[in-house]
C-alpha cells in the first residue's frame, strides 16, 4: 500500500500586482507556497508557529502570518510580500517604500531575517493612518511590538518607524519632513 | 569626500538587498532540492533496542532513509572534539547518528530524504524507533552529586576540572580581614537566531566535486570537517555561506551532524539536498550555554580591596563537549575583570547532563563570570556599607598598569595581558550616564508613587580578537572594481560595509567600487571562524594590511609610469597622483592594468598592457622577479594574543510591590572597543547585544523538567524580548585604541550582553532589599522570594527604612 496524503488544489492568487497561480497540496502553508512554489523568498520563516512574524504579508491588505494560512485559504487574495513594497521607478529602477529607506538609514536591521515581517507590518501600519498626524510613540510600540528581532533591540526599528512616519508626512505634503538623508548615505552607493 | 570613511556612519551596503526580499539565505538555495527530516529522540536517556523503517518505505515520494548502520568510514566514528584540551581529560562527542545511545532529547537517530519537507517527515513520523530508557541526570546539581551518570564510564560525569591560580589563596584568605563565602546559579539561554541552522549539498558527479551551503559561522573548518570526513580530497569541496540570520555563537559549532550527513546524501544520490531546521529542531538539537553553580570565597580589607579570590564554578555543558572547554576557560580567566586581584584561584568543573549541548552563546562564559565578580563587589560594599560604586573604584586596574598581567592563560592558549584601557574614566561616566549620585532622590519619588526603585552596575573586560589568523585578498580590476574577500563568515554584523570603509580608507578608493565577499571558500580558503567578538579586529587587520600591499604595489607601477618617485605619489577618489602637480595622475583602473603585461588583448582597457602597447625597458622581464601579475595583494593578520575591550553598564529598576513586576527605567551602557570603523554599527552591535543581556537577566530560561524534557521549546513558550521588554538604552562611548593591531580595533560584537544579568541583580537587589543569588529572575520567583523567611535582607535594606517592607 503506497501512502499518499497529498490532495492537490490549484491556487490563484494576486502577488504584489500579478497574477499567479500554482497547484499545491491541500496542506501546503501559504508561507511554503510562496517560497518554494512561487519562488518569492524574500518571506521568511522563523518559528513555523505565528509568535515571530518574519512570514507577515499582507493579504487583502492586512498583516498575516503566512505560516499560519494554509495556501488553499489565500485563493483568490491579494498578497503583498516584502518584494511587492518597493514601487516600479521606472527605467528599470525601483522606488522604495519610505520604510524601506527608512530601516537603511536607521540602521533598523542586522542579519536581516526578521526584516521583512517588519517591513510588510509597519507598511501596512503607516499606510493606514492619517499622515498628517504626528506619530505617537504608542503607534510605535503598536507597529512593532507582535515581531520578533534577535540583533538589534528594537530601538532602531523604533527610530525607523519614526522616521517613515516623518517622510510620509512630507509626501503628503503635511510637514517638513525627516532630518535629511545624510551625507554618507548618499557616499555608499547602494541602490536608491 | 568618499576615500576617508574609516570612523564615519557609513550606512549598509548590505541593506539594499535584505529590505528589499533580495537576500539569500540558506532555505532561499536549492529550490529543486531533496529535503531531509530527522527522527529525533524522545528521551533524554536511552538505549536505542530497534529502529523500525518499514511503515515509511510506502511513503510516497520518500527517496532514501539513514540509520547508523549506514554511516561508512570516518562517518561512523564520534564527531570531533573541535578544541581539545590537556584539563578535558574525559571528552565526548555524539554520532552523526546515535549509534545505540541516546544522551539528549533531540538528538538526531535517522535521516529521511523525501521529495519535499512534508513528505520527509511523514515519512519520519512513521519510523518505530525502540528505546530503553536510562536514568537522566539533569541540571548542574544532579550532574554534581552523580547519583546517575551520562556516560557510563565517566562516573562522576566530570569531563574537565579546568584550574587556575595566581598565587597561594588559602593563605591570602586566612589572612585577610574580612571573608565572605556564598553560592549563586546562571541558568541556560540560547543564542536563538531567527534563522535556525540549515544545509543544503550539490554534487557534481562529472567532476567528482561537492558544493555546500551552510549557515555557518566558519565555513573554512566546514570544509575541512566534511572533507575528512567524507574522505573527500579537499579541493573538491567548497562551502559557502550565504547570507546568514543570526549567528550568535551557536553557528560557530561544527561540524553539525546535518553538515555531514546531507552532503553524503546528496554524493550517494546524486541530487540536491537540502535540511532547514525548524524551531523546534533548534530548541532540542542545537546548542545553548550559561548554566553554573558559582562557589565564591573573598578576602578584603576594611577599604574594601580585595585581597583573594576563590572560585569554585560547576559548568553545566550538555551531553557532550564538541567545543571543547572555552566556555569555562573564558569565565575563569574573565571573571577577574576590570580589577586588581591579588591572589586568584578558580576551578571549573565541566559536567555531563542529558541536555542540549553548551557551546558559546553571544559573551561565551564572560556573563557568568561577570555575575560572579560584579555580585563579589556589591556583596563587599553591602557589608562595609559602602557606596558600590566606590568599592569598584578601589578595586580598578589604573590607567599606569597597562599592560596589565593577570598571570592566567586565556581561551588562546595565550596569557591575559590587558593592553590598554581607562576603568576609573569608565566607571566616572558611568555614574554622570546613569545620575548614580542623584538616585536617592529617584528611590523618594518611586517610593511616593508606591513603586520600589533600585539602581545597580557592572563593569567588565573583554577578551576579544583571538588569533590565530585572517587573511584578507584585495584586488584592483581594470574596471576600477575592488575586490575584497575573506574567509571569515557574517550573520548581520555589517562586514560588507566596515571592510570596504577600510578598503576605501587604505587604498583611496571610491566605496561604490568595493565589494566585498565573506566566508566563501572559493575566494578564501584560510580563515578561522566569527567569534569572540574577532572579525573586525582580524579581518579587518588583515584586510588593512592587504590593501596597503595593493597600494604599495599600484604606486611602484604608476611611479615608472609617470616617472615619478612612489613617495610622491598619493591615491585619491581611485585616481594616483603626483603630489602638488595636477595632471601627472593615472587612474588606478589603468595602474591595474599595466600590472598584468599581456599578450592578447580583449578589450579596449587591455589593449594598454599589450606587448607593442607597453614602453617596457629591454633590460628586465616584463614581470620584475619577485612581483606577480595582477594588482592584488594578500595578506594576513595573527595577532601576538588578544585585544582587551571594556565596558560599564547600569540599571534603573521599579518595582510594582503588588506584581514584582520588574520595569527597567533606565539603561546606561558606556563602551570602549578601541577604534571604531563604523560607530553606526558598532552602537548597533551593543543596542543589540543589551536586548539579550536583559533578555537573559528577566525572561528567557530554558526549562528542563526532571526528565530531561524541554517544558519551552517554541517562541510560544520561551520569552524572547519583544520590543516592549526592551528599555530605552543610552550609550556612552571611550575610545582606547588597542596597541597590539594596525588599526587600534578591539571587537564589540559580545560586548552588550556581558554585564546584564550582574547589573540588573544588583539593582533588583537594590530595590527589594533581599539577596539575589540565581538570575534570570521572574516577577514570580521575586515574590516567593519576597514572601520566604529564609531570604537573606541585605544589610544596605537595614540601613535604610521601608525597603522591601
Amino acid at each position: 500500500m503506497t501512502v499518499s496524503i497529498d490532495t492537490e488544489r490549484t491556487v490563484r492568487l494576486t502577488v504584489n500586482g500579478v497574477p499567479r497561480e500554482a497547484t499545491v497540496p491541500v496542506r501546503r502553508l501559504l508561507s511554503d507556497a510562496l517560497r518554494h512554489d512561487l519562488g518569492l523568498t524574500g518571506t521568511h520563516v522563523g518559528c513555523e508557529h505565528g509568535v515571530c512574524g518574519a512570514c507577515t504579508v499582507l493579504v487583502d491588505g492586512t498583516p498575516v502570518r503566512s505560516c499560519l494560512v494554509l495556501a488553499v485559504q489565500a485563493d483568490g487574495a491579494e498578497v503583498t510580500t516584502v518584494e511587492g513594497l518597493a514601487r516600479d521607478g521606472g527605467r528599470g529602477g525601483q522606488v522604495l517604500h519610505p520604510v524601506q529607506e527608512a530601516f537603511r538609514e536607521c540602521h533598523a536591521l542586522q542579519c536581516g531575517f526578521c526584516t521583512p515581517g517588519f517591513l510588510v507590518t509597519i507598511a501596512a501600519g503607516l499606510e493606514a493612518r492619517d499622515a498628517a498626524e504626528e506619530i505617537t510613540e504608542e503607534e510605535v510600540d503598536d507597529l512593532v511590538g507582535g515581531n520578533l528581532c534577535r540583533c538589534t533591540g528594537y530601538a532602531n526599528i523604533k527610530k525607523a518607524v519614526r522616521h517613515a512616519a516623518a517622510a510620509m508626512a512630507v509626501s503628503a505634503g503635511t510637514a517638513a519632513g525627516p532630518p535629511a538623508i545624510s551625507a554618507e548615505t548618499a557616499a555608499d552607493g547602494a541602490v536608491r | 569626500m568618499t576615500t576617508k570613511l574609516f570612523g564615519e556612519p557609513v550606512r549598509r551596503r548590505e541593506d539594499a538587498r535584505l529590505i528589499t526580499g533580495r537576500g539569500r539565505y540558506l532555505d532561499d538555495i536549492g529550490a529543486g532540492a531533496l529535503a531531509a527530516a530527522f527522527v529525533r529522540s524522545p528521551h533524554a536517556h536511552a538505549r536505542i533496542v530497534d529502529v523500525d523503517v518499514d511503515a515509511a518505505l510506502d511513503v510516497e515520494g520518500l527517496v532514501a532513509i539513514y540509520t547508523y548502520e549506514d554511516l561508512t568510514g570516518p562517518l561512523a566514528e564520534p564527531l570531533p572534539v573541535l578544541i581539545p584540551h590537556p584539563q578535558l581529560t574525559a571528552p565526548r562527542t555524539g554520532y552523526p547518528l546515535a549509534n545505540g545511545e541516546v544522551n539528549h532529547v533531540g538528538e538526531p537517530v535517522v535521516m529521511v530524504v523525501a521529495t519535499d519537507r512534508y513528505v520527509a517527515e511523514d515519512a519520519a513520523e512513521r519510523i518505530a524507533v525502540t528505546y530503553e530508557e536510562l536514568p537522566a541526570v539533569v541540571g548542574v546539581d544532579a550532574a554534581r552529586e552523580a547519583r546517575a551518570c551520562v556516560h557510563e564510564e565517566i562516573p562522576d560525569n566530570v569531563a574537565a576540572r579546568h584550574h587556575q591560580e595566581t598565587g597561594d589563596v588559602e593563605p591570602a584568605l586566612a589572612a585577610s580581614p574580612h571573608t565572605l563565602s556564598f553560592t549563586q546559579y546562571v541558568e541556560r539561554s540560547a543564542g536563538m537566531p531567527l534563522e535556525g541552522k540549515g544545509v543544503h549539498a550539490r554534487w557534481d558527479a562529472d567532476d567528482r566535486s561537492l558544493r555546500v551551503h551552510t549557515s555557518t559561522q566558519a565555513s573554512t573548518s566546514v570544509r575541512a570537517a566534511i572533507a575528512a570526513k567524507l574522505q573527500l580530497p579537499l579541493d573538491q569541496v567548497e562551502v559557502v555561506a550565504p547570507d546568514v540570520g543570526g549567528g550568535f555563537g551557536v553557528k560557530i559549532v561544527h561540524p553539525w551532524p546535518e553538515e555531514l550527513l546531507v552532503p553524503m546524501a546528496a554524493i550517494a544520490l546524486g541530487r540536491e539536498v537540502k535540511w532547514t531546521e525548524d524551531r523546534r529542531e533548534h530548541f532540542v538539537s542545537s546548542a545553548h550555554e550559561r548554566q553554573q553553580r558559582q562557589e565564591i570565597n573573598v578576602g578584603f580589607d576594611d577599604d574594601g580591596r580585595i585581597t583573594a579570590l576563590d572560585v569554585h564554578v560547576w559548568h553545566d555543558h550538555g551531553a557532550y563537549t564538541p567545543y571543547g572547554i572555552i566556555v569555562p576557560i573564558i569565565t575563569a580567566t574573565q571573571l577577574v575583570g576590570p580589577y586588581v586581584i591579588p591572589v586568584y584561584r578558580v576551578v571549573v568543573e565541566s559536567v555531563y547532563t542529558n541536555t542540549v549541548i553548551v557551546t558559546p552563546y553571544r559573551g561565551a562564559g564572560r556573563p557568568q563570570g561577570c555575575f560572579a565578580m560584579e555580585r563579589t563587589m556589591d556583596r563587599i560594599a553591602d557589608v562595609l556599607g559602602l557606596d558600590r560604586a566606590v568599592v569598584r573604584e578601589r578595586n580598578l586596574i589604573q590607567p599606569s598598569q597597562f599592560p596589565y598581567d593577570h598571570h592566567l592563560t586565556f581561551q588562546d592558549g595565550r596569557p591575559v595581558v590587558y593592553d590598554s584601557g581607562d576603568y576609573p574614566a569608565l566607571l566616572e561616566k558611568l555614574k554622570v550616564l546613569v545620575g548614580w549620585d542623584g538616585i536617592d532622590a529617584l528611590r523618594d519619588d518611586a517610593e511616593a508613587r508606591g513603586r520600589l526603585l533600585g539602581v545597580g552596575m557592572a563593569l567588565y573586560v573583554e577578551g576579544t580578537g583571538p588569533g590565530p589568523y585572517e587573511g584578507g585578498h584585495v584586488q584592483v580590476l581594470g574596471s576600477g572594481k575592488v575586490l575584497v574577500s575573506t574567509g571569515l563568515t557574517t550573520q548581520g554584523q555589517g562586514h560588507e560595509t566596515s571592510f570596504a570603509q577600510i578598503v576605501a580608507s587604505e587604498l583611496g578608493v571610491p566605496i561604490e567600487d568595493v565589494e566585498v565577499t565573506t566566508g566563501d571558500t572559493r575566494r578564501f580558503p584560510y580563515a578561522v571562524g566569527t567569534f569572540a567578538s574577532r572579525a573586525a579586529v582580524m579581518s579587518g587587520n588583515a584586510i588593512a594590511l592587504a590593501a596597503r600591499g595593493v597600494r604599495d604595489k599600484a604606486l611602484r607601477i604608476a611611479a615608472d609610469v609617470l616617472e615619478a618617485d612612489p613617495g610622491d605619489l598619493e591615491i585619491a577618489d581611485g585616481v594616483v597622483q603626483v603630489r602638488g602637480t595636477p595632471g601627472a595622475s593615472i587612474p588606478l583602473r589603468t595602474v591595474a592594468v599595466l600590472s598584468n603585461p599581456l599578450r592578447y588583448a580583449f578589450d579596449e582597457a587591455a589593449k594598454q598592457a599589450t606587448q607593442f602597447a607597453v614602453q617596457a625597458s629591454n633590460d628586465r622581464p616584463p614581470v620584475t622577479p619577485g612581483d606577480a601579475p595582477g594588482l592584488e595583494h594578500r595578506d594576513y593578520y595573527s595577532p601576538i594574543r588578544s585585544t582587551f575591550a571594556s565596558g560599564a553598564h547600569a540599571a534603573v529598576v521599579e518595582i510594582d510591590p503588588a506584581t514584582w513586576e520588574i520595569d527597567v527605567v533606565n539603561y546606561a551602557v558606556v563602551h570602549d572597543c578601541g577604534n571604531v570603523v563604523n560607530p553606526m554599527i558598532v552602537e548597533g552591535q551593543v543596542l543589540g547585544g543589551v536586548a539579550q543581556g536583559v533578555g537573559g537577566a528577566l525572561y528567557e530560561r530554558m526549562a528542563y523538567d526532571a526528565d530531561g524534557q524541554l517544558q519551552n521549546a517554541s517562541f510560544m513558550d520561551f520569552l524572547m524580548p519583544y520590543a516592549s521588554e526592551v528599555p530605552d538604552v543610552v550609550i556612552d562611548h571611550q575610545q582606547t585604541p588597542s596597541p597590539l593591531n594596525p588599526l587600534g580595533i578591539k571587537g564589540a560584537g559580545e560586548a552588550g550582553v556581558i554585564p546584564g544579568s550582574a547589573a540588573l541583580a544588583s539593582a533588583i537587589e537594590d530595590a527589594v532589599g533581599r539577596r539575589i543569588t540565581s538570575m534570570p529572575i521572574s516577577p514570580t520567583e521575586l515574590y516567593d522570594l519576597m514572601r520566604s523567611e529564609t531570604a537573606e535582607r541585605t544589610a544596605a535594606s537595614g540601613r535604610r527604612t521601608g525597603v522591601g517592607a
